[in-house]
């Protein structure tokens, strides 16, 4: 077997995480992988074994895993845990804390940005405002400042700024 | 009865029909929807990334309802989720809410811990309620199969809309549905996730999650889908020709938006409920009714 380095403080750092408080009561049942959309699809995908892993300690392996950006968020998994760990909300725990190592999926690498600029994930064009008042809907602003401030206020440190490889 | 709308960042470019027939319905139903111009992103797109804006952008929103003294309703599930998960959070630990409130009166900002949030379905459910529907049916959509499907964050994390559904049994759309005179389908893997939120992340597994459902529903001889979300509506709809295509596979299932049944049910004209925007072709459904 190859030695890979472990952190044992893993998983108290996991749970001082927003999302993240109770993985340490996992009891490895499997629950959440039973019924994940997901795993019916690619197998490979495996939230118990994500969590097994974090709980053992293998930081890198785990944030620098593609797995953990794969959950679709639909909380099936949350809802039936016995133990109440919130899987969905620890994978965002996850992900968060693999962001701040650089491992930001490509997908994501500009969303802040986006969403300082416009306001919404979504611009919503000249030619979109045109034809919502042709169907007599309200005119979206193409911009909110308050967001602009908020996120240089908070976004300027944030390394989900940067592009990067995930 | 009156809410801020909530319409988000997805709605008003892939879910416009949707938008359009649920203020054409409220409006049929005496439900008055306040738009607000300073509403911006719920966060939603940014908790994966970064948990911290993620919440400090639902905040804001939350105190912009506020300040108008507006309790939300939204027509994305992902905003009815994210804005109540923040909200009840809010009210409930007060040391966060100092924390965000440090950072939001930077904006010129306070959050007090008031506002309540629900999805539009969940308003029709709750505040118009079935009785009141019913008694408004012009057209009764008799003969029409119809599938429902619920979008995850309408249901879950269950908590945090405080058991309002059941989300393994989910029932509150179904019944919406029936009160119209349509017959509801159950059909295998029913609360089964869209696969929306994955598409960028892998398209693959994302749309072999939606085509299961395609698959599902279509074996019960559906006439047509009906879900609430914008982002389910665009793995089902808007995407379902590259469906097809990736997956060799023929439904032409329409899928339509609640507001937009109910509407053609209270007797609004369909083109003023957007169905002309679906990407498959309603032309069928409708001429069953009678259009
Ligand atoms: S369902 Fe809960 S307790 Fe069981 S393995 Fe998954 S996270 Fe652990
Ligand atoms: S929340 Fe994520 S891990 Fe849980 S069942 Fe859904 S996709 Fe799977």
């Amino acid at each position: 077997m190859v030695a890979t380095k472990l952190d044992p403080k893993f998983k108290d750092e996991v749970s001082k995480t927003r999302g993240g408080q109770n993985i340490k009561r996992c009891y490895q049942c499997g629950t959440c992988n039973v019924g994940c959309p997901v795993r019916e699809i690619e197998e490979k995908y495996n939230p118990r074994k994500i969590i097994r892993m974090t709980i053992l300690g293998m930081r890198e392996r785990v944030l620098s895993s593609e797995f953990i950006w794969l959950c679709s968020a639909c909380y099936t998994c949350s809802e039936r845990c016995p133990q109440d760990v919130r899987i969905a909300d620890v994978m965002n725990a996850l992900k968060n804390l693999a962001v701040k190592e650089g491992h930001v999926h490509s997908s994501f690498a500009k969303r802040l940005e986006v969403i300082e600029a416009n306001g919404r994930l979504f611009p919503v064009s000249q030619f979109d405002n045109a034809k919502r008042k042709e169907l007599g809907l309200p005119q979206i602003p193409p911009k909110n400042e308050e967001v602009q401030e908020l996120c240089k206020l908070v976004g300027s440190s944030k390394p989900s700024n940067v592009g990067g490889g995930g | 009865m009156k809410y801020a709308l909530f319409v988000g960042c997805l709605a008003p470019v892939m879910g416009r029909q949707f938008e359009l027939s649920a203020r054409k319905v409220a409006e049929k139903l005496g439900l008055e929807l306040i738009d607000i111009e300073d509403f911006a992103c719920c966060g939603f797109p940014l908790r994966s990334v970064d948990e911290e804006t993620a919440l400090l952008l639902a905040t804001r929103d939350l105190c912009v309802a506020e300040g108008k003294n507006l309790d939300i309703c939204t027509i994305c599930t992902g905003c009815a989720s994210t804005l109540a998960e923040a909200g009840k959070e809010l009210s409930h630990d007060v040391g966060l809410r100092e924390k965000v409130n440090e950072k939001l009166q930077k904006i010129g900002r306070a959050y007090k811990g008031e506002v309540k949030v629900k999805h539009f379905v969940r308003v029709l459910y709750e505040d118009i309620g079935l009785k009141k529907i019913k008694d408004q049916v012009k057209n009764s959509l008799e003969g029409l199969k119809l599938a429902s499907h619920y979008g995850c964050h309408y249901l879950k994390p269950s908590d945090v809309f405080n058991e309002f559904e059941d989300p393994e049994v989910p029932k509150t759309l179904d019944q919406l549905i029936s009160v119209l005179g349509a017959e509801t389908v159950e059909y295998e893997e029913k609360i089964q996730c869209c696969g929306g939120v994955i598409l960028d992340i892998d398209d693959n597994i994302a749309l072999a999650m939606a085509q299961r459902k395609l698959e599902h529903v279509n074996a019960m001889g559906a006439d047509a889908m009906v879900l609430m979300c914008p982002l389910c509506g665009s793995m089902y709809d808007r995407n379902q020709r590259v469906i097809e295509r990736r997956f060799n596979a023929s439904y032409g299932l329409p899928v339509l938006f609640y507001t937009q049944i109910l509407g053609l049910a209270l007797g609004i004209d369909p083109r003023e409920l957007g169905l002309d925007m679906n990407r498959v072709k309603t032309s069928d459904l409708l001429s069953k009714l009678g259009f």
